[in-house]
């Protein structure tokens, strides 16, 4: 229990309490609120400026990527010409290849990557192949290879002789056995 | 304007389509080639491969790609008895210099192997920047400008197709010979295998003859399970294969 007077002055600081200007205590929130909401459209508008900076322009042209990645890759420079390019010049080997069992056998798969022969015939010859070592790429005999692909034992088979004593490349089957047959 | 909740309702799948459509963009204005018009997978039929390493010579020499690395390589599979299991699975360097005989033991046959191209690819799906996508006519590609480096899609790719290539510290793969395919060549793997085991395929071009063969053969993709959407399609898949 206290006395009158201790009563007394706290009823008085309940009021004052009471009386203290509430919209005072409003406009200070609301300030505080208006700084942070600067500070942020501040910080937004520097990110898009960065964003707009930093990104490729072509980014999202057709998708989550550089739209201008797809004509870069596909300018990159070819090695393979192609056999229709050969065919081209080479309409002589192209009739006799087609006689034969390598008739769908591409060019370049023996030759090797032609394309500066094709842009530069004159100054980029291709090298002469060694058959002893081609052919047997293909058809040295191996029990993992299709049954019905013609295989050779080459050690057997030429004993050390080139391919190309007996066979020819671009007409692989020996005349005289294919007229037997 | 006043709308009632049925025209919303009707008008919202309509705004979601045209939506889609400016996400996806306008095609590129190329002069011959229009990525709309194609759809690239590849067909390979492991009866007619005879492992002679071509395709993986033909793709090092026109993709630069490093000794030791590989876009598309060659697995020779060894399956005794049933044991579908316990396969033996060999690629000495790729494949590229040929198999050496192992005897006559058992079933065995060759399984060339590259990126599948998926349409719905894990590969991309990991790549934290857009440096991997698929490209609007089905083509899994990486932009080595924009790739960090970071090996994520390297362990996403279910297939292994992916590589750090040690040069540029930027992830690799099979382009499906990009810089080919949009010159109306053919891939070099395909152009250089010589018993037509690869066939470069238009899946959206209806003149392609890969649409009789996949009509007319029992085709299938590699881990169908995972619904990657693979477009590369196996002709006389071995169920050993992984």
């Amino acid at each position: 229990m206290g006395s009158p007077d201790v009563i007394a002055s706290g009823l008085q600081e309940i009021r004052r309490a009471k009386l203290r200007p509430s919209a005072t205590m409003a406009f200070k929130n609301v300030a505080h609120l208006f700084r942070i909401a600067l500070a942020f459209a501040i910080g937004f508008a520097i990110f898009l400026v960065v964003r707009e900076l930093l990104v490729p322009k072509s980014f999202g042209r057709y998708g989550h990527y550089r739209g201008d990645a797809l004509n870069e890759i596909a300018s990159r420079p070819i090695s393979y010409a192609g056999h229709e390019v050969c065919e081209t010049c080479h309409a002589d080997v192209l009739d006799v290849k087609k006689r034969g069992r390598h008739a769908r056998v591409a060019c370049e798969s023996c030759h090797g990557p032609l394309a500066n022969h094709a842009q530069d015939p004159a100054s980029v010859v291709p090298a002469k192949l060694d058959t002893a070592v081609l052919c047997v790429r293909c058809h040295e005999a191996n029990h993992s290879k299709p049954m019905d692909f013609p295989q050779v034992h080459s050690a057997d088979h030429s004993a050390g002789l080139p391919c190309n004593t007996c066979h020819q490349p671009h007409t692989p089957r020996i005349e005289a056995e294919a007229k037997k047959k | 304007m006043s709308m009632t909740r049925r025209q919303l309702l009707i008008l919202l799948p309509a705004a979601a389509v045209a939506w889609e459509h400016v996400l996806a963009g306008t095609p590129e204005n190329a002069p011959n080639y229009k990525t709309t018009e194609h759809w690239w997978g590849m067909l390979l039929d492991i009866t007619k491969c005879i492992g002679c390493g071509s395709c993986v010579r033909a793709c090092q020499l026109e993709n630069h790609v490093p000794d030791g690395y590989f876009r598309t390589w060659v697995e020779r599979y060894v399956v005794r008895d049933w044991g579908f299991e316990h396969v033996h699975v060999d690629s000495p360097d790729g494949g590229k210099n040929g198999f050496p005989n192992l005897g006559n033991e058992g079933k065995s046959f060759f399984v060339p192997k590259l990126c599948n191209h998926c349409a719905d690819s894990p590969c991309t799906q990991v790549c934290p920047v857009g440096a991997t996508f698929v490209s609007p006519d089905g083509v899994v590609l990486v932009d080595p400008k924009y790739c960090l480096g970071c090996r994520y899609c390297v362990q996403a790719c279910p297939y292994g197709c992916r590589f750090i290539n040690p040069g540029t510290n930027t992830a690799e793969k099979c382009s499906l010979c990009y810089h080919r395919i949009t010159k109306d060549l053919t891939t070099a793997c395909c152009e250089a295998c010589p018993t037509g085991a690869r066939q470069l395929a238009d899946l959206k071009n209806p003149a392609d003859p890969v649409h009789e063969f996949l009509k007319t053969h029992s085709v299938q993709v590699l881990k169908p399970h995972l619904a990657t959407g693979a477009k590369a399609f196996y002709n006389g898949l071995d169920g050993s294969v992984r």
